[in-house]
């Protein structure tokens, strides 16, 4: 992780205050910056423009790998200046001059029954609007083994909030997305934003489908291994996800269950080249493409009752594939041929006025493949061939104005996070084809997977809790 | 009258060769000599027989081992022609980037497929579709459909029964070449031709 020292402005005594480093905010960035093989890209990011957060760290080291998973969360939520206290800030503070109070600040001890202590007031809180920061989170536990996040308001001067749960272990493999899910509450808790650290991805690898937690941490194969997989899936309520395997030639599409891990061929398919499921918002219908020798279509199954297979376009001379639904449920996205090379085409869910999504100049705009629709609704991820190579695109389905987001090297098959802004793809611009991440509104990249040939990522919703960790 | 049992015994000889083809004949204990004449007469029929038997025995075996080589020679031809056959019908046809349409130069080939579904009715195929890694992973799919659907409709046109020929899509999933250049690409841009049934025994068009 790259950080650079920020000096301007701090007339405190701390010798480096580091934070790390983030490319400018434009909204609407496009990732133009040089990128460095395999290193998180960044340019330097102009402070004062994104809220400060702090992390403070704490005397109890089983807290520790809690507060790092913690502090990488809220990094990579983009939507603070994550400052970070080099060593021990305890020691660093002590040789200020004693600010009113001078008590140690809180929330670095074990927190016997003190948890709360920071809420007395304990913080030192005007030494922590010298560092910048707006907001300082910390951790502390109770002897009930209840986890206890204090979130302050450094600039009001105030605690926020206090955040209590009940953690599993730390061998246990719940005990990740446990912490995901309390930094998403302190996301909560300071922006009112929902936050995206409770979130896996879906990738295909070697024919496998694998997932990953958004951080890159935990991943897991959950495809079988004898039969090649592709384009994986998720429902909306994050506990399903469906996704293809060749058999025989022929494409079989699989719901699976998250919790149990047990998969169920989806009905009626197998018997052709089955592929690209989408589930519906509601979760009871799956649409998905069909390739048959008259061409390849699209069409929708229920899933939940297992029946009625429909069929929405009829091709015959061209192909109509990738479907995705709009998140209101109304409308399909997909891909068509049908002006030649395949183009981005909308219709309404039952397969009725279809149309030109996505507008491109005949003759002079490349293929334009794998769109995804982003969970807030008002925009369309795809790629499209720039140059004789894959390019990121975005359409704003309002103002169907199209937006190219990448340039540096190969990328395509673009996944959009639940929060809108975030997006996960496939891109060769470290020498190898790996998944990156990309924050829309900053333009910060970073990689998801260092190993190289993962692709066709699929990036859940918010996943629901399975064990409850909120006592 | 003394001589019935000798040539009973010779016949059973014979029988028991007859029915057991290249088994030895088991010797049977000779009945106890009236007299020396006969004794004498015996022995000699005996080596007689004997030496027919060696004769006849030798005989069949020659037969047999030329029957073998016959059947050996023709099944070899037949291999050599259905191998023959098996390589012009695995020929690989290829196609431009992102196009599946078929190329002149292929038509020929699908010529000599067609031929020799015409000359073994009982053969049945697969074609299996494929692309470069160039395009889209999803729409690859699509693509190699219309590759492989693409020398079915040739293969039809020219009078084969569609129900013979099945098609498949891999995409871009099973490359010939693992390369990231043209040469690879061309190479993967093609369509493969598998035997599905019929294929033991392939005559010559």
């Amino acid at each position: 992780m790259t950080v650079v020292g920020r000096s301007g402005g701090l007339a405190v005594g701390v010798a480096a205050v580091l934070l790390t480093a983030g490319p400018p905010d434009r909204l609407t960035a496009q990732d133009t910056s040089a990128v460095d093989r395999g290193v998180r890209i960044g340019i330097l990011y102009r402070p004062g423009v994104r809220p400060g957060i702090v992390v403070l760290t704490g005397r109890a080291p089983a807290l520790d790998s809690l507060r790092t998973i913690l502090a990488r969360d809220i990094d990579y939520s983009d939507r603070f200046e994550l400052i970070t206290l080099p060593g021990s800030d305890s020691i660093r503070l002590a040789a200020l001059p004693p600010a009113s109070g001078a008590r140690p600040p809180a929330g670095t001890g074990t927190g016997k029954a003190g948890g709360g202590a920071a809420s007395a007031g304990g913080l030192n809180y005007p030494l922590y609007q010298a560092l910048g920061a707006d907001f300082a989170v910390a951790v502390t536990s109770t002897a009930a083994d209840t986890t206890v996040v204090t979130v302050h308001d450094v600039a009001g001067s105030t605690v926020r909030r206090e955040l209590r749960s009940r953690l599993p272990p730390l061998t246990d493999p719940g005990f990740r997305m446990a912490v995901h899910r309390l930094s998403d509450r302190v996301l909560e808790a300071t922006l009112g934003a929902p936050g995206i650290a409770a979130t896996r991805v879906l990738f295909v690898m070697d024919g496998k489908v694998y997932v990953i937690d958004q951080d890159g941490a935990d991943r897991r194969l959950v495809s079988s291994t004898d039969h090649a997989a592709m384009s994986p899936a998720w429902a909306v309520d994050g506990r399903r996800f469906s996704y293809m395997e060749f058999w025989q030639g022929h494409g079989r599409l699989f719901v699976q269950d998250v919790a149990t891990g047990k998969r169920s061929p989806v009905p009626t398919t197998g018997q052709a080249l089955d592929f690209t499921p989408a589930f519906s918002p509601d979760g009871k219908t799956l649409a998905f493409s069909r390739a048959i020798e008259e061409g390849t279509d699209v069409y929708t199954v229920n899933v939940k009752d297992g029946c009625c297979l429909q069929r929405l376009t009829v091709g015959r001379f061209y192909d109509n594939l990738s479907p995705t639904y709009s998140p209101d449920g109304q409308r399909i996205a997909f891909v068509s041929t049908r002006a030649g090379l395949p183009q981005i085409y909308v219709m309404a869910a039952d397969g009725t006025d279809q149309q030109l999504f996505a507008p491109f100049d005949y003759g002079a705009t490349g293929s334009s493949n794998a769109p995804e629709w982003s969970p807030d609704g008002q925009a369309v991820a795809f790629h499209r061939d720039v140059a004789g190579t894959l390019q990121v695109f975005v359409l704003d389905v309002r103002t169907r104005a199209v937006r190219q987001l990448t340039s540096v090297g190969r990328n395509e098959d673009p996944t959009w996070a639940p929060d809108s802004r975030h997006m996960a793809f496939v891109s060769d611009r470290s020498g190898y084809r790996q998944l990156w991440i990309i924050d829309l509104e900053t333009g910060r990249i970073r990689p998801l997977l260092q190993q190289s040939g993962a692709r066709l990522p699929a990036w859940s919703p918010r996943l629901p809790e399975t064990v409850p960790t909120t006592p | 009258m003394k001589r019935l049992p000798l040539l009973l015994l010779g016949g059973f000889a014979i029988a028991a060769v007859a029915a057991c083809p290249g088994k030895k004949p088991e010797t049977t204990p000779l009945p106890q000599a009236a007299n020396a004449d006969s004794a004498a007469e015996a022995q000699r029929l005996e080596e007689e027989r004997r030496a027919r038997e060696a004769a006849d025995a030798a005989a069949r075996e020659a037969a047999e081992r030329e029957a073998r080589q016959r059947v050996a020679d023709s099944l070899a031809a037949l291999g050599r022609t259905t191998e023959a056959v098996k390589t012009i019908l695995a020929t690989l046809i290829h196609f431009d980037y992102d196009k599946a349409i078929i190329r002149g130069g292929d038509a020929a080939v699908l010529d000599q497929k067609v031929a020799i579904l015409q000359a073994n009715p009982g053969l049945r195929i697969r074609i299996s579709g494929h692309c470069d890694e160039r395009g889209s992973d999803e729409y690859n799919l699509a693509l190699g459909n219309r590759r492989a659907t693409a020398a079915k409709q040739y293969l039809v046109s020219h009078g084969i029964d569609a129900g013979r020929v099945e098609t498949v899509s891999y995409g871009e999933e099973r490359p010939m070449d693992p390369g990231h250049n043209e040469d690879a690409w061309s190479k993967n841009r093609r369509d493969e031709f598998d035997i599905l049934a019929g294929g033991d025994a392939l005559k010559q068009p």
